[in-house]
């Protein structure tokens, strides 16, 4: 089966976010694969290691970002396709799931796997969007998967608990953290993935036109937040619980 | 003037519908045109609190299928409601079926959709709160309407104002989709985080699975106390998913938030930073967590937290 995996390069979110033009700074830092695609990408391999297939990495995102497919790559991925287009900066989640879907299609799928969120925006709206732009089913939040027959099986992550959810291929699936423990990168799989294949494509390539490029959201303006009055901070020299009571009886909480 | 829809979730039902009457309150607030529209079993009962909350017209859909059909069913039969009454713009609460059913909808009309709100300011704008909280971004909408924004539970504090709703019933188109086959909940016990007075939370600092046991024998002793968990633990397997608080997971607002072993990262402190008092016990003192804490105390939480039980028995006598 054919196996699509998106992913996403981000700042590495081990350090501080800055702003630059009122957007997230993504370059003079370290940048990583969102540790929430990682488990996507091990689905994929899982998958394609059971039922046999190919794992395409498709990202959408500056030159940089071939970094993150080869990071996929390097785990064991077969190919990539990175969209990279200057006219794609500052592009919003439905632009995002717009040249996503049509890189998609032009691909060809069985199924599209993507984290539930990427770990800097949060916003967790293109994989649904790209289900719906491809007529697909969207199996979303799940923690548990598998395919018998042609048939996905997912358990969904809930308020309350968790649902068993049936979904017929193709399908647009997306995975918690937690529902596998993604591989490291061999040695091996790190120099065989500087020569896998990886399709460079820019939004004319798509047939997305400029209009459905452009995004619908623009910052207005950022502003700090109001501070949290500064609290008091002790070394524990064995009162620091007797503090954390204090303050409890004071709270009127006991 | 605007036209304002709010999104009722019935899988938020654990919550009682407590988003969507936060976001009502707010929008009637705003002036405009207020109405809901609403899928699930116990749509139609849902009507009448939001009637009381400021909609004054309720699309309610009761068929099994809204909820049995993962974003499907729901966003076809809201596009359908749209196109005939063309609302300027959508608020939903920002759960798991929610998000599903926006993300459709926005590709179906092209509208613009954000998430993470935890503001409104009419129906062509939203703010957002981003790196913990520390800066409030105020984003400007264009496109097509509706807007279409998803707004952080407790972002508003809800309000009766004492209406009522007509309600309008909509049954469920016939859409493919991935379907519910079994529902399986897990038994809760104590309060529920999001009405907890106190809560008590848990991250990697605690070491082992094991030692959430002394943050259970802390919260047994404080009346309305639960206890909480960050995404690292939950991820571990350490405790459940219901536990976890944050970005992914619950918001919370509790009197007071006591975080043990736990860093603050951006993804929890989302959830629990506007708690009313923050205590942090944390053996890093460098750790984000003490920025936010009302009161912080550097130290190993194993041998910290014990001891604070038994302070706490003496204090209640």
């Amino acid at each position: 089966m054919n196996v699509l995996v998106l992913v996403k390069q981000i700042p590495d979110p081990n350090n501080p976010y800055q702003l630059a033009n009122n957007r997230l700074k993504r370059d003079g830092g370290q940048n990583v694969l969102d540790p929430g695609d990682e488990f996507g990408v091990e689905a994929a391999l899982q998958l394609t290691e059971a039922n046999g297939g190919e794992v395409t990495v498709v990202s959408m995102g500056p030159e940089s970002a071939m970094e993150a497919i080869r990071r996929a790559l390097s785990m064991g991925a077969h190919k990539g396709v990175l969209i990279s287009d200057d006219s794609l900066q500052g592009a919003d989640a439905l632009v995002t799931a717009r040249v996503l879907a049509a890189a998609i299609k032009k691909t060809g799928f069985d199924l599209v796997i993507a984290g539930v969120e990427s770990t800097d925006g949060s916003t967790g709206t293109v994989p649904g969007a790209i289900a719906e732009l491809l007529g697909v089913p969207l199996a979303s939040f799940a923690k548990h998967l598998e395919i018998k027959d042609t048939t996905l099986h997912i358990q969904r992550q809930t308020e309350k608990g968790y649902d068993d959810v049936e979904s017929p291929l193709p399908a647009v699936l997306t995975v918690t953290a937690g529902v596998n423990e993604p591989r490291y990168p061999t040695f091996k799989g790190i120099m065989q993935a500087k020569s896998k294949p990886v399709e460079q494509l820019k939004v004319g390539d798509l047939g997305v036109s400029a209009d459905e490029a452009k995004a619908t959201q623009t910052v207005n303006e950022v502003t700090p937040a109001p501070a949290r009055g500064a609290g008091e901070k002790f070394e524990d020299d064995g009162t620091g619980a007797a503090k954390v009571a204090d303050f409890l009886k004071e709270a009127k909480v006991i | 003037m605007a036209k304002i829809w709010v999104y009722g979730d019935p899988a938020q039902d654990s919550t009682g519908f407590k988003t969507t009457l936060e976001i009502l309150t707010k929008a009637r607030s705003l002036g405009g045109e207020v109405e809901a529209v609403v899928f699930g079993p116990g749509a139609t009962e849902a009507a009448k609190a939001f009637g009381e909350h400021g909609a004054t017209k309720v699309f309610a859909g009761d068929d099994a299928a809204f909820a049995d059909t993962i974003g499907t069913v729901a966003a076809t039969a809201l596009h359908q409601l749209v196109q005939e009454n063309q609302p300027n713009i959508i608020l939903f609460p920002m759960s798991y079926d929610a998000r599903d059913v926006a993300s459709r909808l926005s590709a179906k009309t092209g509208s613009t959709l954000m998430s993470n709100a935890t503001d409104f300011t009419g129906a062509d704008g939203a703010k957002t709160a981003i790196f913990g909280g520390a800066q409030i971004v105020d984003v400007k909408f264009d496109g097509p309407d509706p807007k279409l924004v998803l707004i952080r539970p407790k972002s508003f504090d809800a309000e009766p104002s004492g209406g009522t709703a007509e309600v309008v019933s909509v049954s469920a188109p016939t859409v493919e989709g991935a379907k519910v086959v079994e529902r399986h909940e897990q038994a809760a016990s104590g309060p529920k985080l999001e009405d907890a007075s106190v809560i008590v939370s848990g991250g990697r600092g605690l070491q082992d699975p094991s030692n959430f046991k002394l943050l259970e024998d802390l919260a047994a002793l404080i009346p309305g106390a639960a206890v909480g968990a960050t995404r690292a633990v939950v991820d571990a397997g350490w405790v459940p998913y219901a536990m976890q608080i944050g970005q992914t997971g619950k918001t919370v607002k509790p009197k007071v938030y006591i975080a043990v072993g736990i860093s603050g990262a951006t993804q929890h402190i989302v959830g629990m930073k506007s708690s009313d008092r923050i205590v942090a016990i944390n053996k890093d003192a460098e750790a984000p967590i003490f920025q936010l804490a009302d009161l912080g105390i550097v130290g190993d939480a194993l041998k910290v937290v014990p001891k604070l039980t038994e302070e706490v028995k003496a204090r209640k006598g």
